[in-house]
């Protein structure tokens, strides 16, 4: 489980990596969010892959019973899913408005911030 | 109660932001914001106290014990952060009631400036590394909304490549923090320490140690990590991009030192190795790249660059006067980059344009100004009496300590061309004519606008001069922040043994 | 969209949706639920509204601006860790109140400081997420 884990990570990044080298800053946007679902994958492998129950205490009791998964890895992979999807939304929000408004998707040609001279 | 000092530095942002958020629309907002920004000096300033008093602070939050809850904990480095955090903030907030037109306010300014405020200063004070990238992320998300505020061309522009490039180095951090943690089994900065000494495979501890220096490095932006800075810090308003010039590399700057000396220790001759060419190379190339610019903020962002390898370099020395250097390092340029920028603002308000090609008189016609300017300024450079130059001295003087004559020669070097640009500043703003035979007298700008922003200029600029002339205390207070960055037993006893 | 079934068929759905996420915000502190799934789940009431009816009809609807909301959301979320702090505890330290007994067992139900943070989560996440649809669905 865990090689397979560790395969898909490694594939992940490398798609991620592909992707963000091209031009395209929607194909670099691909990229990243592929790199945030590698990154939330190395956390949960991180907390050891064990068969075991979800981490609720039953009623009446003080510590569940029986085998349970760690329940902390899920914790912070919960955490960092919802605020990847915040900041991914976030950077959806600003292409889209990029585009409206320089009309490219190109980096090469987003230069409007740059000196006026280098822009030919 | 200590809890609650710890606290309330980072709840009062939050809250502020809240009520301004609501009050937005009307002229309210602003002022919320402003008394929020001098609270959280007042609660800062009881937490220094605090610290003065016992070394060390930390508390648990929710009544969890560490190293499983949540621990936030101050000793003198994040106590000093804490409380430059907070009047950098102030001092912003002022400037704002100047700046900031009605319109970006309703889109909510205030809110965003304190949620930024908060995030900066919640990453000075945690002890867990998790939470410490849950502030970045606050810090991030609340700066990049600043940064494209309003919507010029320019602002999506620069907002696409910060968002781009600070968006990688957090994915790299939270991988590095995975990995962490499957390592040790534990997150807590205190608990790390022991753990990470103990750990089994130290190959791999290294490994994840240069994820964190890459992760810190390109918010901190050193070579090559930095390209994202000059791209976007000359767009947004100045009162934001003061704050952004003051804080928000500064904070990479802390993390690294922060991790550097409490957790990853086990292999200094080779990361810290690393990290010593590293700020020899962003010294240079800062300092090299401010000098082909021609644009006022461009020039300073660049000078940026630059000053992050100072502090780097205080760091990757890793002796106690080196990282004394460091901490006073950090403090005075905090002070004194924050103010540039805004000088920068006025200077723009007057004389209409911030291409040093398209402005100039500024001396002639605005004389305070002017002086106003050459303090930070110079103490930028490293002149005497002014803070620069004792930061300055003290790194050199720690290079020299270890022979590394290389390193004392390229820090000299890059002092020597820092005045350069800073006279290119003076020469083409300050001292030629204006070449559109513009007067740009201070009338040119109404009272209510100007005042609000020369008011803190002055007080910054006071500041530079009160640590350059009486450094004692100031150099002191880095000693024993340097003691125990290099010792830090008080501060794993403090945390570990910290109830709830 | 102008299907008409799909725009009379998300009127149940709406309220349907509405309830559930209620139930998973109340139900949150002892089974699988909360504030944040409430939260998504409300917003994504609101989002099938503005898809069948438009999302000028959504925001009349929702009465309050997203951001709004949310920031609303904040305070309340920072309020529920403040409230320790008059029984002299750590900061988000739970402060619970059982009505009609004096623990889970006897108590009929409880005023708890950690349903307000759910309800903020709930809040920040509705107007979050609302936030950002609407702002795309207006844009397109």
């Amino acid at each position: 489980m865990e090689t397979l884990t560790a395969l898909i990570i490694g594939v992940l990044v490398a798609a991620s990596v592909y992707l963000m080298l091209a031009r395209n800053f929607m194909r670099f946007l691909f990229g990243l969010i592929l790199l945030s679902n590698a990154a939330n994958l190395t956390i949960f492998a991180s907390g050891r892959m064990t068969p075991g129950a979800p981490a609720l205490v039953p009623y009446g009791e003080d510590t569940p019973l029986g085998v349970v998964g760690n329940a902390l890895p899920q914790a912070l992979v919960l955490t960092a899913i919802v605020i990847g999807f915040g900041l991914l939304a976030f950077t959806l929000a600003l292409a889209f408005e990029a585009y409206r408004r320089l009309r490219t998707m190109d980096s090469d040609k987003m230069r409007y911030a740059e000196p006026k001279e280098e822009r030919e | 109660m200590m809890s609650w000092l710890l606290v309330m530095p980072i709840a009062i942002p939050f809250a502020t932001a809240v009520v301004a958020y609501l009050m937005r629309m009307s002229d309210a907002g602003r002022w919320i914001s402003l008394a929020g920004s001098a609270l959280s000096l007042l609660a800062s300033a009881a937490l220094m106290v605090a610290v003065l008093e016992r070394g060390v602070v930390a508390a648990q939050m929710s009544s969890w014990d560490a190293p499983f809850g949540i621990t936030l904990v101050v000793d003198y480095l994040g106590a000093v952060m804490v409380v430059i955090t907070a009047i950098t903030g102030l001092a912003t907030a002022i400037y704002a009631l100047g700046e900031i037109p009605a319109r970006l306010e309703k889109l909510g300014y205030h809110a965003l400036f304190q949620t930024l405020i908060a995030g900066v200063t919640g990453a000075f004070m945690t002890g867990d590394v998790f939470n410490l990238y849950v502030w970045f992320e606050v810090m991030l998300i609340s700066s990049f909304g600043l940064l494209v505020l309003g919507g010029s061309r320019e602002q999506l522009d620069a907002g696409i490549k910060y968002v781009a490039l600070n968006l990688v180095s957090t994915l790299v951090f939270l991988s590095g923090i995975g990995l962490l943690y499957g390592v040790t089994g534990t997150l807590n900065m205190a608990d790390l320490r022991d753990a990470v000494a103990n750990a089994e495979n130290q190959g791999l501890i290294t490994v994840i140690a240069m994820m964190f220096m890459v992760g810190f490095g390109v918010k901190a932006a050193v070579f090559p990590l930095f390209f994202w800075l000059p791209a976007s810090y000359h767009t947004p308003s100045f009162a934001v991009s003061a704050v952004f010039a003051g804080l928000l590399t500064k904070v990479g700057v802390y993390a690294l030192m922060r991790m550097f000396t409490l957790v990853f220790v086990g292999d200094i001759g080779f990361t810290h190795e690393i990290l010593i060419w590293v700020s020899a190379l962003t010294m240079l190339t800062g300092v090299l790249g401010a000098a082909a610019q021609t644009d006022f903020r461009k020039i300073l962002s660049f000078h940026i660059i630059s000053q992050i390898g100072y502090m780097t370099l205080g760091l990757a020395l890793y002796t106690p006067l080196a990282l004394m250097g460091g901490v006073f390092y950090l403090v005075h340029h905090i002070i004194v980059k924050a103010n540039l920028f805004l000088v920068a603002g006025v200077a723009n308000k007057l004389a209409g344009h911030t291409d040093l090609n398209r402005i100039g008189g500024l001396y002639k016609s605005s004389p305070l100004l002017a002086a106003l300017f050459v303090i930070p300024a110079f103490s930028l450079a490293g002149f005497p009496p002014l803070s620069g130059f004792w930061a300055k001295y003290l790194i050199v003087k720690a290079a020299i300590e270890l022979d590394n004559w290389l390193i004392a020669f390229v820090a000299l070097f890059v002092g020597l061309l820092t005045i350069f640009s800073m006279t290119k500043i003076w020469g083409m703003a300050f001292w030629k004519p204006h070449p559109d035979g513009i007067d740009p007298t201070p009338d040119r700008v109404p009272d209510k606008v100007r005042i609000p922003m020369m008011i803190p200029i002055g007080g910054l600029a006071a500041m530079t001069i009160l640590i350059g002339f009486y450094p004692e205390p100031f150099v002191q207070f880095a000693e024993v922040a340097a003691a125990q960055l290099l010792d830090p037993t008080d501060y794993v006893e403090t945390v570990l043994g910290a109830r709830p | 969209m102008n299907s008409i079934i799909f725009t009379a068929g998300a009127r149940i759905l709406v309220a349907l949706l509405l309830v559930f996420s209620l139930f998973m915000l109340l139900r949150g502190h002892h089974l699988p639920g909360g504030g944040f799934i409430g939260g998504l789940i409300g917003a994504i009431a609101f989002i099938v509204y503005a898809l069948a009816c438009g999302s000028a009809e959504a925001r009349t609807a929702l009465r309050v601006s997203p951001e709004g909301l949310a920031m609303v959301g904040l305070g309340v979320a920072l309020l529920a860790g403040l409230v320790s702090f008059v029984f002299g505890d750590p900061f988000f330290t739970g402060q619970w109140y059982w009505v009609g007994g004096d623990s889970y067992e006897t108590a009929a139900f409880s005023i708890n400081s950690v349903l307000v943070f759910d309800i903020g989560v709930y809040l920040v996440v509705l107007g979050g997420i609302l936030s950002i649809a609407f702002a795309f669905e207006e844009e397109t």
